[in-house]
């Protein structure tokens, strides 16, 4: 299929449909509205369920009755609508029903505004609802990969019964880009839904949907099972990519690397090539799964390079999971920008510049 | 459940519901839930919809309500029945959904969902548990809780200065176009209970023939948490809550009366 201009969003709800999503449920909100909108119109076209609801609160809890009828759903949102999400998630991620969402991130905190940011990191991969769990989350960082992991986000969430979060800033969900769109996949039937899920009792036990365990026993022992899952996609679900200036696999040269995701982690990739030309050998980490997190590499990187520098549009969030990683082997030193202010290659090199000063500087001395 | 054979010269009058599974419920003596709950399991297996019905269990006091009916369950956040019942009747059409929810639940932290959903005139029932207080944390003040009355979180009455007003949920609900049939029943004597399971009946059978939104408000009592004996508990039911909330359809659609009608 051939590449065609496409905005972010758009992609981002086209993709979604031809990975097989069967019902969305979403309320509208800048700047992933058009997300809501083109589904809007593609939906009734392919014979699917589209539905605005009163609410993020409802959008959520019709995604969690969908999924728990075994069908293929997600829903859409930004920043403030993903907070009132919350209590779904939780629901969700106990009960175990697969269920997609996207957050196209803006400024925050409140009600912020609708420039593109990733003041979300601790929400989606800490702090996604009460109790103990994570979601995975992918994060893109230019429309291809958005439409590449739209299709990725549904398979996860099937294959693990969890939660998938999709991540784009407001940059990526507005631009227009070339890219591929992804061939239709037939819609799940209806008596191809999952054993588990409420399909009506017919010749076997009721199933139940649920996520009331009472007695403390009861409630570890979902604690525990979850628990066994998430350590099963950690291992096999982290995803990321390397750069190094000429584009191959030099980062195993590199004296500095810089570790940055979504839009930041693209504009990272110019700060290489410009970097190189000042005479510094850097190479770029983005992670692809902010959860799971690209831990382990990180660690092996950080035995080999003499500084990181962390990159985000937020005051230093991730940053926080690369010194986890990286466990005082190097320095990491973070740059950021808030409120929606996109960094760019001139606010970064001078950073990258800072880093090697202190890291050869203390190797001198 | 094993099906016991009855001699020739007997006559069967009476027996356990399929739609109900075997287990004891939680509930206190002289609660009313058990009731509903058995009224709704006879609709379900006259019906003949068991095997395609899908039941939304709430959070309060009702809340295990996926461990006694025999049919497939999920059970929601709070207040959020109505949302889960959408999202999921409208990925199956062809199933019947009801959900099953307190005051607390609907009328208060859940209005929301209750109003857009009938509103919208979603396809599912809706049974509605009026008991005018919260049970299943101790009986706090409800959006029902009637004016003067005694709970632990308005322990000198409930002051409508202060608190507001009980809420009429089916007066409200029975102004939406896309409710089909909304109806308030008690089930206080022998003449109420079948009244609401009447309505019940009619409630599902709006959904199966696709005419909107359907909601059953029943009083209820609680007699744990109004400090009562279970027959006074019915009796100042009967004297302060029927009097306050009245019986009877709030709404009966023109499709519904034309179905009434034919049968």
């Amino acid at each position: 299929m051939a590449k065609q201009l496409i905005e972010g969003n758009a992609a981002i709800a086209e993709a979604a449909i031809r990975a097989g999503c069967e019902a969305f449920y979403g309320y509208p909100i800048t700047p992933q509205t058009e997300v809501l909108e083109h589904i809007s119109k593609r939906m009734p076209e392919e014979g699917r369920v589209f539905l605005q609801a009163e609410s993020e609160v409802a959008s959520i809890n019709m995604v969690y009755g969908a999924a728990a009828a075994g069908a293929r759903v997600m829903t859409s949102s930004s920043s403030p609508g993903v907070s009132l999400m919350q209590e779904g998630f939780s629901y969700i991620a106990c009960s175990e029903v697969p269920a997609v969402v996207t957050n196209i991130m803006r400024g925050g905190p409140g009600l912020g505004n609708v420039q593109p940011a990733q003041g979300d990191y601790f929400q989606a991969v800490k702090s996604a609802g009460h109790g103990d769990f994570h979601m995975i989350v992918l994060a893109a960082s230019n429309v291809q990969e958005a439409i590449d992991l739209m299709v990725l986000a549904f398979d996860l969430a099937d294959k693990y019964r969890t939660l998938v979060m999709f991540v784009a800033d407001g940059s990526i969900g507005q631009m227009m880009e070339p890219a591929e769109l992804p061939p239709m996949r037939p819609v799940r039937k209806p008596e191809e839904r999952a054993d588990w899920a409420l399909t009506g009792a017919k010749g076997r036990k009721p199933n139940i949907v649920n996520s009331l365990y009472l007695g403390a026993d009861n409630m570890e022992k979902v604690n525990l099972r979850l628990q066994k899952k998430l350590k099963e996609i950690a291992k096999n679900e982290v995803r990321w990519k390397e750069y190094a200036a000429d584009g191959e696999h030099r980062i195993e040269d590199a004296d500095l690397l810089l570790v940055a995701f979504g839009t930041v982690g693209r504009i990272c990739q110019t700060v290489v090539r410009e970097a190189e030309k000042k005479g510094m050998k850097v190479g770029l980490l983005r992670p692809i799964t902010l959860w799971p997190f690209p831990s382990e590499r990180i660690a092996e990187l950080a035995e080999q390079v003499q500084g990181i520098l962390t990159v985000e549009m937020n005051a230093g969030q991730m940053v926080e999971d690369v010194r986890l990683a990286v466990e005082a082997r190097c320095p990491v030193r973070f740059y950021g920008r808030t409120g929606g202010v996109v960094p760019l290659p001139d606010d970064i090199l001078p950073e990258l510049e800072k880093l090697a000063a202190e890291v050869v500087g203390g190797e001198e001395d | 459940m094993t099906k016991i054979e009855i001699p020739e010269d007997m006559e069967l009058v009476y027996e356990y519901p399929e739609s109900l599974t075997q287990a004891h419920t939680h509930y206190c003596p002289g609660c009313t839930h058990g009731t509903i709950h058995r009224l709704i399991a006879e609709v379900l297996d006259e019906l003949g919809v068991r095997e395609k019905t899908l039941g939304i269990a709430p959070v309060g006091c009702s809340v295990l309500a996926y461990n006694y009916f025999n049919v497939d369950m999920a059970e929601a956040a709070h207040g959020r029945a109505p949302a889960m019942a959408t999202g999921m009747k409208r990925v199956s059409p062809d199933k019947v959904v009801f959900t099953y929810q307190g005051d607390g639940d609907l009328a208060s932290i859940g209005i929301a969902e209750i109003v857009y959903a009938a509103n919208r005139g979603e396809m599912f029932t809706t049974i509605f548990v009026n008991n005018a207080i919260y049970g299943m944390t101790g009986g706090q003040m409800a959006p029902t809780t009637l004016p003067g009355q005694v709970t632990t979180s308005s322990p000198t009455g409930r002051d409508v200065e202060t608190a507001g007003f009980p809420i009429h949920m089916a007066e409200l609900l029975g102004r939406l176009p896309g409710a089909a049939y909304i109806t308030r029943q008690a089930v206080l004597d022998v003449r109420g209970i079948r009244r609401t399971k009447k309505a019940i009946k009619t409630a599902f059978r709006a959904q199966l023939e696709g005419l909107g939104f359907s909601m059953v408000e029943i009083i209820s009592t609680c007699s744990t948490n109004w400090h009562m004996e279970p027959v006074e508990a019915l009796e100042w039911a009967e004297e302060h809550m029927v009097s306050y909330y009245p019986l009877g359809d709030t709404k009966v659609s023109d499709g519904l009366q034309a179905m009434m009608k034919r049968k």
